[in-house]
């Protein structure tokens, strides 16, 4: 794997030497690393001539660009209104059960975190969660627990 | 019972004697003029919720001077209970950019961007390929636009025109102050056409079909159809594209479960209509405007619960930028709970009320300012369930 500061010159080069290119680089560091260390945002912040303060304040803006370090895996319940009426609860507490962390922490072994989101944009099938970019809708709590089981099996 | 309620088939049609870049190929051998014309004649008005007339939207851009425009399609599609705008996206793509395309060649735009919600990344392995395939179709026919995808990273605020211009700007999603409006400065400052995902569709098709056809549907006030994301208590939900100025009632007989006690009309920054009103609300520009969410609940919901989660949704997406939106969505959730536990006296809702009329004034953006569709039309109509 790329060190960060590599990773980080790759991502500018390839989406361009400015200010827009903010977001997918920050974007692409995420999706390497799971979240934007402080490195990382020094490292943005060099390489496209702005202000740490700058970087920051556009990441934290964002629940999808953390700045706390997060598991391989990030499992995000949708917990509005109708994922709330089919039930989302049971699915947090199956799944925060089975991976022994409560909403917002990550497992020892760094497999995992788990978050809820707001509305995802599959109300008409309801509960939902995303791991990483791919989406699971219609589920139960069964059903949850299997899929995430399966990402613990393939996960190293 | 009896039901007037029309279904349309425009959005998802496909037709595979006029593809989209056929209906591109015979639109750009018109005039930019005669193709707002027909826009305007359609009377097409914004699907994303705000409803400007999009003909008027493209003659402004057209009107600029300057080199540089651009064409984007907003697709951030974050309002609590739509999801049509991903239907779209996954199901009928080629005629989002055949409008995009479209509206490049009459404002005079060269690039186009779509702001796809970081929620929605997976459709984008599928969207990429067919992009690259309609750019490559666009560059054979010596047409000078291109079409690129734009990722967002998980803030409802930046389905507002302005946060979206921000966010792609690399910066936080704050709303701008306006004037100007995109159409003078938007993107990079430069003049901006921002339409939803499904008006661009819509445009496509009335370039495709004339706007004597779309406008041969819906009311006076609200013309055509529009897409409806239906969920909640129903036993069907899903997507319909349904004519606008339907009365709610027959809505309800639709798609309702029988015991249907309110619809949530727009999605969380909407309004709530309990069922002594089904009668005498239009669903259209006229009666409730809608970006299509319709979210419906039976009577075994607490509305206090759904209140409760509208207001948790507005303090964690307000953006933080002005005061009375920061400040007030989390003073009205503190105070329906205070409410709830006797520690407020019930008349301390009616002080709330004021406070989402300063809101209302005051805040920066439709955010702030709509929070209180929600508030008020559930307090007034369901006081008893948020009291006790």
């Amino acid at each position: 794997m790329l060190t960060t500061e590599a990773l980080v010159k790759e991502l500018v080069e390839k989406n361009g030497r400015n200010r827009n290119s903010l977001m997918p680089v920050l974007q692409g560091i995420v999706q390497q690393e799971h979240y934007l260390s402080e490195e990382a945002l020094l490292c943005v912040a060099k390489e496209l001539d702005l202000a740490a303060a700058d970087v920051y304040g556009t990441a934290s803006f964002y629940t999808f660009l953390d700045t706390v370090p997060r598991g391989k895996n990030i499992i995000r319940v949708c917990k509005t209104i109708t994922c709330h009426m089919k039930g989302k609860d049971e699915i947090i507490n199956t799944l925060s059960n089975a991976l022994k962390i409560k909403v917002g922490e990550t497992t020892h072994d760094k497999k995992f975190t788990l978050l809820t989101a707001n509305c995802l944009g599959w109300c008409h099938k309801g509960p939902v969660m995303l791991i990483n970019d791919e989406v699971y809708p219609e589920l139960t709590p069964q059903k949850a627990l299997e899929i995430v089981e399966e990402y613990a099996k393939s996960t190293h | 019972m009896e039901n007037n309620l029309k279904k349309v088939d425009i959005i998802f049609e496909v037709d595979d004697k006029c593809t989209p870049l056929e209906v591109l190929d015979k639109t750009l051998k018109r005039s930019a003029d005669d193709i707002i014309l027909d826009l305007i004649d359609s009377g097409l008005k914004g699907r994303g919720g705000a409803g400007f007339p999009t003909g008027l939207k493209w003659k402004f851009t057209r009107n600029e001077t300057g080199d540089v425009k651009y064409v984007i399609c907003n697709a951030d599609e974050g309002e609590p209970g739509t999801f049509k705008d991903r239907e779209i996206l996954d199901r009928v793509p080629e005629k989002i950019f055949a409008g995009m395309t479209i509206c490049g060649y009459v404002v005079g735009a060269k690039e186009g961007y779509i702001y796809l919600r970081g929620e929605y990344n997976f459709l984008l392995k599928n969207l990429m390929k067919k992009l690259e395939d309609f750019n490559n179709a666009l560059k054979k026919r010596n047409i000078d636009f291109r079409i690129y995808f734009k990722s967002g990273s998980g803030a409802y605020v930046c389905g507002e025109e302005s946060a979206l211009f921000e966010s792609m700007e690399g910066k936080r999603g704050e709303p701008r102050n306006k004037p100007p409006y995109p159409t003078v400065a938007g993107y990079n400052s430069k003049p901006t056409v921002i339409n939803n995902v499904e008006t661009l569709v819509y445009t496509t098709m009335i370039c495709h079909m004339g706007p004597e056809k779309f406008k041969a549907l819906g009311t006076s006030d609200s013309r055509g159809s529009k897409v409806f994301s239906v969920s909640g208590d129903t036993p069907i939900p899903g997507i319909y594209e349904l004519e606008l100025g339907m009365p709610l009632h027959e809505f309800v007989n639709e798609f309702g479960d029988g015991d249907t006690k309110a619809v949530q009309v727009g999605g969380a920054s909407g309004h709530c209509v309990p069922r002594k009103k089904f009668n005498d609300t239009i669903i259209g520009f006229e009666g409730i405007p809608t970006g299509g969410s319709m979210m419906i609940f039976n009577s075994s919901r607490s509305m206090y619960n759904v209140l409760h989660d509208y207001l948790e949704f507005f303090t964690e997406e307000s953006c933080g930028q002005c005061t009375p939106c920061r400040v007030g969505c989390q003073q009205l959730l503190k105070g329906i709970e205070a409410v709830k536990r006797g520690e407020r006296p019930p008349a301390y809702l009616d002080d709330l009320k004021k406070l989402t009329g300063t809101m209302k004034i005051a805040a920066k953006c439709g955010l702030g300012q709509s929070v209180g569709n929600p508030f008020n039309s559930i307090i007034d109509n369901f006081r008893e369930e948020i009291i006790y």
